[in-house]
């Protein structure tokens, strides 16, 4: 119990609102890394996931290759990336990308195959190019899986992002590392807790999204049933 | 290749039998018998090596010894000591004394000495500490030690812009920046959190000049790897931590203690800084190997 108060005590202090180890900047920089993180992450994976679902090309290597990168553990990665690059943001965000890949490609390229098939000829039989087809039928299809894609990315870095205080950044896993180094119970509770609210906020925020995704297909096939 | 049944069977009992070694936790073994020394170390090589230097020098001198290295942290094997599972094991005084009095303050190699030898539990005792010692030290690259005149922590005041690399409780513990700040007079230093314990990633930070100063344990070997200069500690803001053995008091006969302070007046930091460079090193010498080595060359066996 005493250390549950404790931790209560510690969220609560107006000494860790302020400073340069402050709640709120730490927060920040933790929102920052993820969100930096998973706008290089999507930039690679979805296009490379929408072609893999419009083609059906090289899905086999696709689904391979993913899963082997789910295997690779951050901590690992971001070591082996500091021994040769030297501290700095870059080996973070690099292990964290390699962690969001695979449910954004997954995201993406299982999005545009629960497509149905009919529904593309159609579009094709209608005349559209290949490229229409993709924009304006495929994607606003698939468009909730593709943000539940972003959804389970962003969870898992945010929930990873602890590691960028490991080598030397901020983020919230600086309580959490600098809490075992002092023994520190509270600090490490105070900062679990910080990254679950974060944790619960933005996917609170993604289920928004991806209802909104889905009202938008809803809309669109009401659009072509009219 | 055909798997035969026979050789399916040879090699699930290997499994079998490698699997329960694993499993055998050293901790929880039986008493060691009254006529045998078992000797302990934790679970990190350069303490494994200074075990096998006692268990070998007391085993040439007629003693009856039985080894249970690599036994985890302190909070481990130090019941396992007051237990009577293990009997004696390589210890670094400074820790130790922290350990048994988490509000002592003695830094110097004597107060450390004293202090820790009032406050070890009955029926353990410590012998006489070596020279040898493995502590938090500051180094700096030969070239910045050079170009800024760097001899002492000290020093560090007239240089500005500095960084320094070390674990996170170096921001709050009285040998860290607090202790800079006020036994020194180093302020304005940016501390860079690594949690490697003055590993690779903190030596690759200080090599690459992202940091000016790192914290590596003082017998770490890409200390001599990379010409390092370790800044001297006039003050000794770092507690000393000579090694030393700790022993229990049944099992400290006259002629155990004997060899034993042989053993600590010959060890020197730089013979620990060697052994461990052989142990880390490319060759990888095995820590019994290292042991009767040293023991040889310094005519303890």
């Amino acid at each position: 119990m005493s250390v549950v108060s404790e931790t209560i005590d510690w969220l609560t202090d107006s000494a860790h609102w302020s400073g340069d180890d402050a709640i709120p900047l730490r927060l920040v920089e933790h929102v920052g890394y993820t969100v930096l993180t998973v706008a290089i992450a999507a930039v690679i994976a979805i296009p490379l996931g929408l072609w893999i679902g419009h083609t059906g090309r090289f899905r086999g290597v696709a689904v391979v290759l993913t899963g082997a990168l789910r295997a690779l553990p951050t901590l690992g990665v971001l070591t082996l990336i500091v021994l040769s690059r030297g501290i700095g943001l870059t080996p973070p965000v690099v292990a964290l990308v390699i962690l969001a890949l695979p449910p954004l490609l997954a995201g993406a390229y299982s999005g545009l195959e629960a497509v149905d098939r009919l529904t593309i000829d159609a579009a094709r039989a209608i005349g559209m190019t290949e490229f229409q087809i993709l924009g304006k039928v495929e994607v606003p299809l698939a468009l909730p899986l593709i943000v539940g894609g972003i959804r389970s990315a962003t969870l898992q870095v945010v929930a990873t992002a602890t590691v960028a205080a490991y080598v030397g950044l901020g983020g919230l896993g600086r309580y959490l590392i600098d809490g075992i180094a002092l023994r520190d119970y509270p600090k490490m509770l105070a900062g679990s807790v910080l990254v679950i609210v974060v944790a619960l906020v933005l996917d609170a925020v993604f289920a928004a999204l991806q209802k909104i995704a889905v009202g938008g297909r809803a809309s669109l096939n009401q659009a072509t049933r009219s | 290749m055909k798997i035969t049944k026979f050789s399916a069977l040879i090699a699930a009992s290997a499994l079998g039998l490698s699997l329960t070694a694993c499993g055998s936790d050293p901790t929880s073994g039986t008493k060691s018998a009254s006529d045998t020394i078992t000797v302990g170390s934790a679970a990190f090589p350069e303490n494994e090596i200074i075990a096998e230097i006692y268990a070998q020098a007391l085993e040439a001198k007629g003693v009856k010894v039985t080894k249970k290295l690599n036994i985890g942290a302190r909070e481990a094997y130090i019941p396992a000591l007051t237990a009577g599972e293990i009997d004696l094991i390589p210890e670094y005084t400074g820790n130790l004394m922290s350990y048994f009095d988490k509000t002592a303050t003695a830094t110097t190699a004597a107060d450390v000495e004293t202090v820790l030898t009032s406050k070890v539990p009955a029926g353990l005792e410590v012998l006489d500490p070596a020279k040898a010692e493995d502590k938090d030290s500051l180094n700096v690259t030969a070239e910045f030690a050079s170009k800024n005149n760097l001899k002492t922590i000290a020093d560090l005041k007239g240089v500005s812009n500095l960084r320094l690399a070390a674990n996170p409780e170096f921001k709050e513990r009285p040998f860290g920046i607090p202790g800079l700040e006020k036994i020194y007079g180093v302020t304005g230093i940016t501390f860079v959190p690594i949690s490697d314990n003055g590993g690779a990633a903190t030596l690759k930070a200080l090599l690459d000049n992202k940091v000016q100063v790192a914290d590596i344990y003082s017998t770490t070997p890409s200390i001599l790897e990379n010409k390092l200069v370790t800044l001297e500690d006039p003050q000794s803001m770092f507690s000393a931590q000579n090694v030393i053995p700790l022993i229990s008091k049944k099992k400290a006969s006259t002629k155990v203690q004997d060899i034993l302070n042989k053993i600590s007046a010959a060890l020197t930091t730089a013979d620990l800084l060697d052994l461990n460079s052989k142990n880390q090193g490319k060759d990888k010498v095995a820590p019994a190997t290292l042991a009767r080595d040293w023991l040889i060359s310094k005519g303890l066996i």
